[in-house]
């Protein structure tokens, strides 16, 4: 079986081996059960909850429906439909359709990657915990009538209006600002994961294609919701503090929103699309029982519109009055994108000509979903293009797209997704006859609700119309599709049915029930340990071409078949090879994840009621939870220096810098709050580039101060490039001092920083010059206290003896912050002290 | 000197094109928006930034083609047929190489697309 021969343990041995495995990963009973962080519970906890709000949202939905089946309708005032259809698009939109991928991925990637663990378990619980605490709060918000109700995309100044907005603006941007922490924290732990935790023997061009399209989507969020961060942080200080961003008068810009919601929101609809479509590249060669045709194409595909998806933006603001030359640039890439999405479909197409073709209930969702697809692809490129726009802007053609795009591209594959994999989770299938009623009435129902609402928008009506007069031709279109919306949920009511109804007659089935030929197969879903033993793998579809892979894994004959210290271990590989380079041991179950996203959460929803005592107290809450889950479960220094793993082989068990997965987890995270930094930049110049004078005579910071706080920053950072070359030097007295005086010269660079817009008495509430001098100042001066928190850390662990120059990871992690805030702190004081006075 | 670079291993060499597309698409897209708001004061014509912007598109292109020649290289100046799914070396590199290589091709045709404007729009109109 491999290329090193093992003696055969005895029947004994490998029980003890199995004894201590499940004793090591072993979820907790009873309450503490919800303390788990093992990647199966998460991924469930986040499914389930993730479907959760779908219905809720999918009840909402029909309720809209309802109100529009009959013109002259008066089963919904007004507000509460404007409430409805808000939160409908809001929860589907981020509690659904972005959730519901990092539950899958959480639960199937490490068996599929042949790992035990992701490298941050605790970060997914801590996502997970966020995640649902601000679907609760958000969702929530509609039974005491104070739901967001402006639009899921919150256009201001009708959402900056408190009058008409009441607090559902400020439920909206805080709660899923909160949300949005969790998906940041699903992508650094996916990127890492995909990178550094696959078995030994996956290289690049072996990797699942699941693998590839998560790895690019994580890339994608990355780069997408950092923007929408950056937005909500200057929509809520006007809210909060009247500091004008988007109000016209005092030379803010409401499309300076648009910009930043939808450099987020367009590139969101492949974030959803893809995972959905990555499912299917798993469930289709499994049905054509061959390998996919084109893997290369694939990865094509999945990069091509990782890129591509980032320059469509501006095709939801064609109707805002921008050059046309503008809007031509994003109309190309929006034709550009078709390519890459095509792809992906014929390869699916060539791979079921090429093999022998299984009809099954995935199969049916898959190509109902794709044609569903399809044809939304297909008005994309329509409204894609800028004079038919113009016609089809904010009508019901638009709904009917979108709904076609999103339901076909992604609801569809993921129940198909629920059929393939619901095995998985309790060893038996879920019903065929079911599954096939549930997919008639829901691809007719869809359809039927759908379709005429093409043709009811290009006979002009608009969207988010509460309702409409009798005489003007909408009406017949408006009760075909309510009709049809209660079809299409008759279907998912079907799939809720037959995913909870008591299965315990049913009997249990042999592992792996359709024949497929990728490792999340080898899961076993009685034990929690993920794989028994961790193999090598030789082909793109290891079970399908490695005989006897199934058996050897589960008698233990590969790596890591034991848990010899009592902790949780996976293996790190080499990004392209993937050569064993480490034992890493990942966080076991904890309640402190759950403290710090509680506490967390109640920093944001304190925010929201304008309740700052307890904002603070949720605040200190957080970082001490914070600081306690680092300071006890990460850079652990191992008793022993190095681990057996099996086969011949012996691994480190503690590495630092661009060896550990925690430098690249910090590096990840970084790459994100880069972006969410480059977007405030962009708000900057975005008011530069759209007045004459973009001061508008108001006082500048001056020059000196941002100077100063600039040479400060980088003699700090200098202090810290010394910290780490005399600790690997050990000599830890230096090394605290440096870190000191570092801490020392970050705080004067602070105030050095505050003190030109205060001192120039700039008024953030005057004029959005002022206001956005203050909010980059404030971002640098935020991050920097976070660089001190940091630095105090490091010293505490010095003192602690728990840093040395072998064991070096914090200090090297907190470096590598060092050297993103020294370029934000170099790049905020540069410009705000330099560009008034050299434009 | 040599005229190309060594070969490199590494995963990043995958998203040359495409990160050539990007740059070349935020380099039209922000310097039209800018000189559109600021025509004005601007020190140079309509005419001769569209000019620019071809000679950075005529650029861009040739990044693209370098990047292309460096792919076609690495899959062995495609010498070996696809599915590259040995679990060897060689064939890692050479399932970059092709992956590289197709996504010069798209990053290509989308420059190629994004420039149409550029041949056909002579004004800021908007």
């Amino acid at each position: 079986m491999t290329d090193v021969s093992v003696t055969e343990l005895s029947r004994e041995e490998r029980e003890a081996q199995e004894r201590e495995l499940r004793e090591v990963w072993r979820t907790p009973s009873g309450w503490r059960y919800w303390t788990s962080v093992n990647n199966t519970e998460i991924g469930l906890w986040y499914g389930a909850a993730a479907f959760i709000f779908m219905l809720f949202a999918g009840v909402l939905a029909l309720l809209v429906r309802v109100q529009l089946a009959v013109p002259e309708n008066r089963f919904l005032s007004a507000d509460v439909f404007n409430q409805a259809f808000t939160l409908h698009g809001t929860v589907m939109m981020f509690l659904f359709a972005v959730p519901i991928f990092e539950a899958v991925a959480i639960f199937l990637l490490p068996s599929m990657l042949g790992a035990r663990e992701l490298p941050f378990p605790r970060l997914s619980a801590f996502g997970f915990w966020s995640f649902a605490l601000g679907g609760v709060f958000v969702c929530g918000s509609i039974f005491f009538g104070a739901a967001p109700n402006t639009g899921w995309f919150m256009y201001p100044p009708l959402a900056t209006d408190k009058e008409y907005s009441g607090i559902g603006a400020d439920i909206w941007l805080l709660g899923l600002s909160f949300i949005e922490v969790a998906s940041i924290a699903a992508a650094v732990e996916l990127i890492v994961g995909i990178m550094k935790c696959r078995a030994p023997g996956m290289r690049i061009n072996m990797m699942p294609l699941f693998a590839w399209y998560l790895l690019i989507v994580a890339g994608m969020i990355l780069f997408a919701f950092p923007p929408l961060i950056a937005g909500d942080i200057l929509f809520e200080m006007e809210r909060m503090f009247d500091w004008p961003f988007f109000d016209a008068e005092r030379g803010g810009d409401p499309l300076l929103w648009q910009h930043l919601f939808w450099i987020f929101g367009h590139p969101e609809v492949y974030i959803i699309f893809l995972p959905a479509i990555a499912i299917m590249a798993m469930i289709v060669p499994t049905f054509a029982q061959r390998p996919i045709v084109g893997y290369s194409w694939i990865v094509l595909a999945a990069v091509g519109t990782g890129f591509l998806s980032f320059g469509l933006w501006v095709h939801h603001m064609f109707t805002t009055g921008l050059p046309q030359i503008s809007l031509a640039f994003f109309s190309a890439a929006s034709e550009a994108v078709a390519i890459p999405t095509g792809v992906q479909i014929f390869v699916f197409i060539a791979t079921l000509l090429a093999g022998r073709v299984i009809f099954s209930v995935p199969m049916l969702f898959g190509a109902g979903g794709l044609a569903i697809f399809v044809i939304g692809g297909l008005t994309g490129v329509m409204v894609a293009l800028v004079p038919f726009d113009w016609q089809a802007h904010d009508t019901y053609f638009v709904v009917a797209h979108l709904h076609y795009v999103l339901i076909g591209g992604m609801l569809f594959p993921v129940v198909a997704g629920i059929y393939y994999y619901y095995p998985l989770i309790n060893a038996r299938r879920l019903s065929d006859r079911l599954g096939k009623i549930a997919f008639w009435l829901m691809f007719v129902g869809f359809n039927v609700a759908f379709f005429p609402m093409h043709l009811s928008g290009l006979r002009g009506m608009p969207r988010r119309v509460f309702t409409y007069p009798a005489d003007i031709g909408w009406d017949w279109f408006n009760l075909i599709s309510t009709i049809g919306a209660f079809i299409f949920a008759a279907g998912v009511a079907v799939v809720v049915i037959d995913v909870v109804r008591p299965k315990h007659r049913q009997p249990k089935q042999e592992m792996n029930p359709w024949n497929a030929g990728t490792l999340e197969w080898i899961s076993e879903p009685e034990e929690s340990w993920g794989v028994r033993s961790i193999p090598i793998i030789k082909s793109r579809y290891p079970i399908w071409d490695q005989p006897g892979l199934l058996d050897d894994i589960k008698a233990g004959r590969y790596y890591l078949p034991d848990a010899q210290d009592g902790a949780r271990e996976t293996l790190v590989t080499s990004v392209l090879d993937a050569r064993p380079l480490q034992c890493l041991r990942v966080g076991g179950t904890s309640i402190l994840t759950m403290v710090a996203a509680f506490s967390l959460g109640g920093v944001f929803i304190a925010l929201t009621f304008h309740w700052w005592i307890l904002t603070l107290v949720c605040a200190v809450l957080t970082i001490a939870a914070i600081i306690a889950w680092l300071w006890t479960g990460t850079a652990e220094i191992p008793r022993l220096e190095e681990r057996d793993i099996g086969l011949g082989k012996t691994l480190p068990l503690y590495s630092s810098g661009p060896q550990s997965v925690g430098w690249w987890g910090m590096f990840i995270t970084m790459a994100g709050d880069s972006t969410a930094y480059a977007s405030l930049m962009f708000g900057y110049f975005f008011y530069w580039t759209i007045h004459d004078d973009f001061t508008a005579g108001h006082a500048g910071p001056g020059i000196g101060w941002p100077i100063l706080a600039a040479a400060l920053f980088v003699f700090a950072w200098f202090a810290m490039l010394l910290a780490r070359r005399v600790n690997a030097a050990d000599r830890p007295g230096m090394t605290r001092a440096a870190l000191i005086s570092s801490a020392l010269l970050t705080v004067a660079g602070c105030i050095a920083g505050l003190a030109g817009p205060h001192f120039y008495a700039m008024d953030p509430t005057a004029h959005v010059y002022p206001a956005i001098v203050w909010v980059v100042a404030i971002w640098t001066v935020v991050h920097a206290a976070v660089a001190i928190v940091m630095q105090a850390y490091c010293l505490a662990r010095s003192l602690a003896g728990r840093m040395s120059a072998r064991h070096d990871m914090d200090l090297q992690n907190v470096v590598l912050y060092w050297h993103f805030l020294v370029i934000t702190a170099i790049t905020s004081f540069g410009v705000l002290g330099l560009f008034p006075a050299v434009r | 000197m040599r005229l190309f670079p060594k070969e490199v291993e590494s995963l990043w060499t995958l998203f040359t094109g495409p990160s050539i597309w990007a740059a070349h698409f935020l380099g039209c897209s922000i310097a039209v928006a800018v000189y559109c708001e600021k025509a004005g004061e601007a020190p140079i014509t309509f005419a001769q930034m569209r000019l620019f912007l071809v000679l950075i598109t005529l650029l861009a292109l040739a990044g693209i083609v370098l990047s292309a020649w460096l792919a076609w290289r690495q899959w062995g100046f495609g010498s070996g047929d696809p599915p590259h799914d040995a679990p060897t070396r060689e064939d890692r590199l050479l399932f970059q190489g092709f992956a590289t290589l197709l996504l010069s091709g798209l990053s290509f045709v989308a420059v190629l697309f994004v420039a149409v404007p550029l041949v056909l729009i002579e004004a800021c109109q908007p």
